[in-house]
């Protein structure tokens, strides 16, 4: 247990006294803002960066979600010649929705009957955020990325993902330039589905492996 | 650059602990897997993390099993860890 | 040597799963981050070293993105693109500010 780990939360800087020094606790947090803002000023000024690029890089971040993965993901559901090409070459399938992502190799991994797969980044927070957005703070931890390599049925029962015995459990470490989607179990009660119906249940945790698409209420 | 390896290698990770940026991370070095796929070459971060001339390097999917990797692991004796390794971390296993 | 961001097979204790939006300052960061990796200024592989080597002090103290800003600082100096004395005097500056008015000027543009 460690009682210095932030895991990445959500500070409320307001409560901090700016002027003090960095401190080794929460003190230091305001500091590290207020370093972030000169830097960027000074980017700025100098002409490093414009700050309209640094908005629309916002922007840019802002708009891309796990809806697009989910998007990929029911369309390898229903249409097993996508997900063919999905499996073979992730990069040119997601081209087929007009997501490029020039700087990724993506790899698109599929859970079956005996294989359930989950992605870790353990060195530092690799992620295909060019289909899903920015990683979520918890996929950034020291925690998760301590344990999920080495206990992952304990880390996917914390998510309340419990797996029996035979299901093969594939973690992926992110160490290279590869990036992984995974592709969820498609449950059962869901044939008559459309696409976008199917894409609304498919979350972010399910498509990094930490959860499995919940089967549908009647 | 002739490829080193194939699908359904056997090898082991290079159990050495040099200062720098490396990519393989620690609680692999000295384990033994297996290739499953060969991704072709790409720049070696080693040397890219430095802004230094690269040359590209194979690199690997390597697959471990986790009894193998931690001793007192807790799951089916099938689970499985992958990670993508550059060919200069890797060597032949019987 | 296990580097501080090398924590494969380590305990931290349970994942907390809880998630939170990002704040404006954290965007801002990540995308400054990103608009200087399109640049080529200071690539994905730099930017994990200058991580990397915080070292354990700094690097398990700090979030995610107090991370980040204090390497791209060290880089900004380390490539000759800013000076530690303009970086100390700017902080000077965005504190007396902060005092002044109480919040940070996170505005884009400012």
């Amino acid at each position: 247990m460690s009682t210095h780990e932030h895991h990445d939360h959500d500070h409320d800087h307001h409560d901090h006294d700016h002027n003090s020094p960095p401190q080794p606790d929460d003190k230091v947090h305001s500091y590290y803002q207020i370093l972030g803002t000169a830097v960027k000023e000074l980017l700025i000024e100098k002409g490093v960066v414009a700050a309209d690029e640094v908005r629309r890089m916002i922007e840019r971040r802002d708009s891309i979600t796990p809806a697009n993965g989910a998007k990929v993901v029911a369309r390898a559901w229903t249409d097993p010649a996508f997900k063919a090409r999905l499996l073979k070459d992730a990069n040119a399938a997601v081209q087929e929705f007009g997501i490029d992502m020039p700087t990724t190799h993506l790899v698109a991994v599929e859970n079956t009957e005996n294989l359930h797969n989950v992605v870790v980044c353990t060195l530092c927070s690799c992620y295909p955020r060019d289909l899903l957005g920015l990683p979520p703070s918890w996929y950034k931890s020291k925690a998760y990325r301590a344990r999920v390599v080495s206990e992952p049925r304990a880390v996917l029962e914390e998510f309340g993902t419990s797996l029996s015995d035979n299901v093969e459990v594939r973690v992926h470490d992110s160490t290279a330039d590869m990036r992984y989607l995974v592709v969820p179990r498609r449950p059962a009660g869901t044939e008559g589905m459309s696409q976008d119906a199917l894409a609304s249940i498919i979350t972010r945790d399910t498509m990094i492996g930490v959860a499995v698409v919940e089967p549908l209420q009647n | 650059m002739p490829q080193r390896f194939h699908e359904g290698d056997f090898v082991r990770v290079r159990d050495d602990y040099p200062i720098g940026h490396i990519r393989t991370p620690v609680y692999i070095r000295g384990k033994q897997g297996v290739i499953v796929k060969d991704f072709g070459a790409f720049g070696n971060p080693e040397t890219l993390a430095y802004c230094l001339p690269t040359e590209k390097r194979e690199l690997y999917k390597v697959r471990f099993w986790q009894q193998m990797v931690w001793s007192s692991y807790k799951g089916g004796p099938r689970d499985t860890v992958d990670l993508d390794i550059y060919e200069h971390w890797l060597e032949k296993a019987e | 040597m296990r580097g501080p961001h090398d924590v494969g097979g380590l305990d931290f204790g349970p994942v907390e799963n809880a998630t939170h939006d990002l704040t404006l300052w954290e965007k801002q960061i990540d995308a400054i981050r990103a608009v200087i990796g399109a640049k080529g200024i200071v690539s994905t592989h730099e930017n994990r070293r200058t991580i990397e080597q915080l070292g354990h002090d700094v690097y398990d103290t700090l979030n995610y993105y107090e991370r980040w800003t204090a390497s791209l600082a060290r880089q900004m100096i380390d490539k000759g693109i800013l000076t530690q004395d303009e970086i100390d005097a700017r902080v000077v500056q965005v504190r007396q500010r902060l005092a002044d008015t109480g919040e940070l000027e996170l505005k884009e543009g400012a």
